[in-house]
């Protein structure tokens, strides 16, 4: 695990080409780190935006109209949960509780929390994340 | 390095005063002073668990410690000119923190320190009263140690609320060249967020906790099991850790006693399902986090088949108080079987939300309505779930329900790791019952059928519901399936997802007989 936490981490994705390796120096079968890879939601098979948001989607959140904010955000964006804008910008991701339930709605932008978001703050943090060219 | 003229400011760097915006106001306070040319010291530490006044500021003052709050950078100004270093009056003056009614109510055993000391000061720890609890463990050794774990009535406070002493005492019993001490931290349930407090504002705590479990039980090594969702607080762990490493108190000769502990934190990946126990310890021994089936207990092949302590951190983190205070100390508190305090975490639509470490026998509605205040938006509260994701929703009439491990089971509801959840009247319960299951199928390990297949299912019938399609038919029939998932699951993820979904039918059903209805009482703001 903390390997491939290192490989997302460097790559944004655990690439393919990385898991013969892993399986080889690990002593384990391809089967076996494929396996592991697509068992935890965290790792991507597949490169995701410059700028990865993640919106919460657990019950504390949606008590606060976390489900309508998310809604809106995906639907202004053209986007279903998991998706990338055309310009390869953004990524939104569902997480399950981040432990901001307290100042809920929250998110997580490039690892930047946010909280007691509404539609205002949430577009601003996503349209700054986005004009941002540069790498987080 | 703290000179006699600076005053000393203390502004949390815990994630959700940083999610409000605590970052901005720690830079205004410091460039508001240089421009001043007024001295001050800024202090980052945990949060006291205030989360609607956050960010709080606290300055130290003549008069002591003085909170405002919630300060945003565009009020750093004004603080200053009113007089703030001073403790002058302001509409964002709190007051002395432990005055405001919210934390005066409370009983702060495991949460003595959170949100007053520098978290990664081994000093303010130790000036605190940390380290008292494995002095005195080291005094009386592993077996009395065992003993008073036992005696303080300390129950698990990671979901089950199995009695800490015995599985210590399980694990202290088995004959083995290794055991290990796994702090279960993967905080996944909603509304909850104790243990990240715990790792930003106290982590020394749980350090000297888990050296106590491994003194106790005979295990010198340890892990802690996070998660990815808690960058910050993994962060301060790992600092933390180093920390306690170069100032030996982890390591080969703890505190020159020869007692020997390691211990590292690993974080996982995003499944809800590896905060149980037999998953985490796959996931540890970096597998999928599968569940394994019990017997055996961890307690006796756990980690790498070895004896292991899993438990959870609040568990954990509240040992040293016990070993300080002493066990009868711990058990005076509370009600019935419960005994101690627990820190209740009070989150969603809440007026007042935050941390409220109580002892164990204020009901329901003392807790929602008098400590909470009520809902956020002002609307009558019509839910709370209790006890994260896999915990029952229970209306205002079983508000008189005293927080207590044995009362809540008897209404088929759960205290689990102390969350609960506030909705307004504007709530679907429809929609409640239906993410559950969506929730279970997502996070299912995969291991059994009526879990995995059935959760699915049971999404898929909601959805007919919701549409108004033959419901009183399809009510029966997510009742069955409930049924079948209950019984057949290997654990409490099948096992008690029907909790939240039966409890929303049982308490809610004008949510579910009525869709469509030109009658239904409520839209639903939620969809
Ligand atoms: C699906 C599922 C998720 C769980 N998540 C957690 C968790 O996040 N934290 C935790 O401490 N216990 C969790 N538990 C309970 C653990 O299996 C276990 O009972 C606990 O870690 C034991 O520690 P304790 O005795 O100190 O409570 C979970 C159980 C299940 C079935
Ligand atoms: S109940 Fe679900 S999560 Fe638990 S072991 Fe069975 S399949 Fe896995
Ligand atoms: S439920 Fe969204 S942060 Fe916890």
């Amino acid at each position: 695990m903390p390997i491939l936490h290192a490989l997302q981490e460097t790559f944004g994705h655990v690439p393919e080409d990385a898991v013969p390796l892993l399986a080889d120096a690990l002593n384990l079968s391809r089967a076996d780190v494929h396996g592991i890879v697509s068992f935890y939601h965290d790792f991507r098979e597949a490169p995701a935006g410059r700028h990865v948001v993640k919106l919460c989607r657990a019950e504390a959140c949606q008590s606060m109209g976390g489900h309508a904010l998310a809604e809106g955000l995906l639907r202004r964006l053209g986007l279903d949960w998991g998706g990338t804008t055309g310009d390869g910008q953004v990524t939104i991701e569902p997480v399950y509780c981040l432990g901001l339930c307290a100042c809920a709605p929250a998110a997580l932008i490039d690892g930047r929390p946010l909280g007691r978001l509404n539609r205002e703050r949430l577009d601003a943090a996503v349209n700054e994340a986005r004009n941002d060219w540069s790498t987080p | 390095m703290v000179d006699a003229m600076s005053t000393r400011i203390f502004i949390p760097r815990d994630v959700a005063a940083l999610a409000v915006g605590a970052d901005e106001v720690a830079r205004a306070v410091a460039a508001q002073a240089a421009a001043l040319g007024t001295a001050v010291t800024i202090v980052r530490t945990g949060s006291r668990g205030l989360f609607w006044l956050e960010p709080m500021v606290e300055v130290e003052t003549p008069l002591g410690r003085i909170a405002y709050g919630p300060v945003q950078a565009g009020d750093v100004a004004a603080l200053f000119t009113a007089g703030w270093l001073t403790g002058a009056t302001h509409p964002l003056r709190v007051g002395r923190p432990e005055d405001h009614p919210f934390l005066a109510r409370q009983t702060r055993l495991t949460f003595a320190r959170c949100g007053i000391v520098d978290p990664l000061s081994v000093e303010d720890y130790k000036a605190a009263g940390g380290y008292r609890g494995l002095a005195k463990a080291i005094e009386v050794g592993g077996a009395a140690t065992v003993e008073a774990v036992t005696k303080s009535g300390l129950r698990g406070r990671g979901g089950a609320g199995f009695p800490t002493g015995i599985k210590w005492k399980t694990v202290r019993d088995a004959i083995s060249d290794q055991k290990y001490v796994v702090c279960n931290a993967d905080e996944g349930d909603s509304g909850t967020f104790a243990d990240r407090m715990i790792l930003e504002g106290d982590p020394f705590c749980l350090i000297e906790g888990m050296t106590i479990a491994g003194l106790a039980v005979g295990a010198t090594r340890g892990y802690i099991y996070s998660r990815s969702e808690y960058p910050h607080a993994n962060a301060t762990m790992r600092a933390a850790l180093d920390i306690a490493r170069a100032a030996g108190l982890l390591g080969r000769d703890i505190l020159g006693s020869g007692l020997e502990f390691h211990l590292e934190l690993r974080v996982g990946a995003g499944a809800y399902v590896c905060g149980e126990e037999t998953a985490l310890l796959e996931s540890l021994e970096g597998k999928r986090g599968v569940v394994r089936a019990k017997p055996p207990l961890p307690a006796l092949k756990g980690l790498f088949g070895r004896p292991t302590v899993v438990n959870n951190l609040l568990s954990l983190a509240t040992i040293p108080v016990i070993m300080d205070l002493g066990a009868q100390y711990y058990a005076d508190f509370g009600m019935g079987r419960s005994r101690g305090t627990m820190p209740i975490q009070l989150a969603g639509n809440v007026l007042h939300g935050g941390l409220f470490e109580t002892a164990f026998g204020l009901t329901l509605g003392e807790i929602v309505m008098e400590v909470g205040g009520g809902t956020n938006s002002r609307r009558p509260v019509r839910a709370v779930q209790a006890g994260g994701p896999l915990g029952a929703y229970l209306p205002p009439s079983q508000f008189d329900t005293p927080y207590d491990y044995e009362a809540f089971a008897a209404r088929d509801a759960l205290i689990g790791h102390g969350g609960l959840v506030v909705f307004d009247d504007t709530v679907d319960m429809a929609h409640m019952a239906r993410f559950a299951m969506e929730f279970c199928a997502e996070e299912s390990c995969g291991k059994c059928t009526p879990c995995r297949i059935g959760s699915t299912r049971g999404a898929e019938v909601v959805d007919r519901i919701l549409a108004g399609r033959d419901v009183a038919a399809n009510i029966a029939l997510l009742e069955d399936l409930c049924n079948t998932m209950k019984f057949g699951s290997l654990c409490a993820l099948g096992g008690f997802t029907p909790y939240p979904v039966l409890s929303a039918v049982r308490h809610f059903p004008e949510d579910f007989h009525t869709r469509n209805s030109p009658g239904r009482p409520l839209p639903a703001a939620a969809e």
